[in-house]
């Protein structure tokens, strides 16, 4: 095959997959508002969507604070405004970097995780099985695991931003000695509705994209247990390219709406 | 059992067909099950065996033909109606397909979701079915901490645990050792006896085939080659038919 049919292929197979992406996103839709709600498999959902992941955000967030702090501090302490600090970090990180750095970290640990663990029942009949007993598996399956990360990405989201603050503010403590008080006094005078609310929607639609790709790669897993790895990895890249994708969407469109 | 051909069968297959591309693997496959009978499908690996039984409880679509299960045609249900008729088609698969993050309790409880009985009602039948198979004291236990004969037990028993009028089972003794393999073969004798079903059993196992079938369809380039009793096909001359009870 030469180069230019190799990439014609590639092209074509990239529209047939995000056309296969869209129906399933559709088809969720169209699952999601019908009876009979699955709420105590959502539940249990949410529980490992969000409990299990929560160390790892933490642990990310707070990294995420001190190492932005501690990297910012020498510039802004030549230009003497080390004052700005508890400002610039808060805006930077709940506006941006925090949602996006955390939903990558999730797009590794909860969409790779729903994309290896539905293309392992596939493999393994264990989907079929459930449609031959008669109950749907999409709406079990895969309805329930995409509304638990629509819901609880934008929680951990929170969460760790919240966890880089205070890695920020222990290290202005230690630096300068500003208080956590005075240190969250400044964040809180900082932070505006137009920096928070732009900045939490668009969590909801990161959530809904970790979701959607994990089990969709999961869900039309083949090839055996080559084919899980696949998914699994896939389920990441295409997620975190999302997220990306849905950051520069969310910036413009808030941009007209908020003038952020 | 002897099988009175004037009844209206539980399940009936007519001219199935059904291709993967340029691979034809059914090509007009016909078959009757009468109400307790025990029919084996006889045939090599990738000869449509799978693919047949996957078609009559709608996993996959067939190209042509026309598969009735109790006077319903699959074909004109609707998704909630063949829901409904799947509870009354117990399947067992060849992997056990049992659900790795529930228990065996959970397992079981799965297909009877869809009866919405009381909790109570539940546990009995789950009970029954696990007594069934000789594994009551397995209730709690994950999959994984099974072995293999006794996750194909616990699969039967989710297989059973509606009291469905057809059971069918996928290589019930694919991947079993010989005495396994003769005690799950024991076991889908005793539940058929105890529940009066019928069921249709795929594999290429002939000690199988020998000890369960009332009657057994070869199936061969993806139409019925022959059929008949396990003595009478045994007995044949056919080099096709022979290569399969050498």
């Amino acid at each position: 095959m030469t180069n230019t049919l190799k990439i014609t292929s590639n092209i074509k197979n990239f529209f047939i997959e995000i056309g296969e992406l869209s129906y399933f996103a559709g088809h969720f839709f169209k699952e999601a508002f019908s009876r009979p709600f699955e709420f105590k498999e959502l539940l249990r959902q949410c529980y490992n969507v969000g409990n299990r992941s929560l160390l790892l955000v933490g642990v990310t967030g707070f990294i995420l604070g001190l190492v932005f702090t501690l990297q910012s501090r020498p510039t802004l302490a030549d230009l003497g405004v080390e004052s700005w600090i508890p400002s610039m970090v808060s805006i930077s990180i709940v506006r941006e970097i925090g949602p996006v750095i955390i939903a990558l970290i999730c797009a590794g640990r909860i969409s790779s995780g729903i994309g290896a663990e539905l293309g392992s029942m596939r493999v393994t009949e264990q989907i079929d099985a459930m449609e031959v007993s008669g109950t749907n598996p999409f709406k079990y399956l895969v309805v329930t695991r995409i509304m638990a990360t629509t819901l609880m990405v934008p929680l951990l989201i929170i969460f760790g931003d919240a966890i880089a603050l205070f890695g920020s503010a222990i290290v202005e403590n230690l630096k300068s000695d500003v208080s956590l008080v005075l240190y969250f006094n400044k964040v809180f005078n900082a932070l505006k509705f137009t920096d928070i609310f732009p900045a939490t929607i668009k969590t909801f639609f990161f959530g809904f994209a970790i979701g959607l790709v994990g089990c969709f790669k999961g869900y039309n897993c083949k090839k055996g247990t080559v084919g899980v790895g696949e998914a699994s990895n896939i389920a990441v890249v295409y997620t975190s390219m999302l997220i990306f994708i849905i950051d520069f969407i969310a910036v413009f469109v808030f941009d007209i709406f908020f003038e952020i | 059992m002897k099988v009175d051909n004037n009844i209206v069968p539980i399940l009936k297959i007519k001219d199935l067909r059904k291709s993967f591309g340029d691979n034809h693997v059914l090509n007009g496959f016909n078959m009757e099950l009468f109400d307790g009978e025990s029919l084996v499908v006889m045939g090599k690996s990738g000869s449509g065996k799978s693919v047949m039984i996957k078609c009559i409880v709608g996993l996959i679509q067939p190209d042509s033909g026309g598969i009735e299960i109790m006077g319903k045609d699959i074909m004109k249900l609707e998704h909630n109606e063949l829901d409904f008729l799947r509870t009354e088609i117990g399947f067992l698969f060849q992997g056990s397909a049992l659900y790795d993050s529930m228990t065996v309790r959970e397992n079981l409880e799965f297909p009877l979701r869809i009866h919405k009985d009381t909790p109570e009602k539940n546990e009995e039948l789950v009970k029954d079915a696990l007594e069934s198979v000789g594994l009551a004291h397995a209730i709690d236990l994950m999959p994984s901490e099974l072995s293999g004969g006794m996750k194909r037990r616990i699969a039967l028993a989710r297989a059973i645990i509606l009291q469905p009028k057809v059971i069918i089972y996928d290589e019930p003794t694919t991947g079993l050792d010989p005495i396994t393999a003769k005690e799950i073969i024991e076991l889908m004798r005793e539940i058929q006896l105890k529940q009066g079903s019928s069921s249709l059993i795929i594999t290429h196992d002939v000690d199988c085939a020998r000890v369960i079938s009332n009657r057994m369809i070869l199936l061969i380039d993806g139409i019925n080659y022959a059929e008949g009793t396990f003595k009478e096909l045994s007995s044949l001359k056919d080099k096709k038919i022979q290569a399969f009870f050498k």
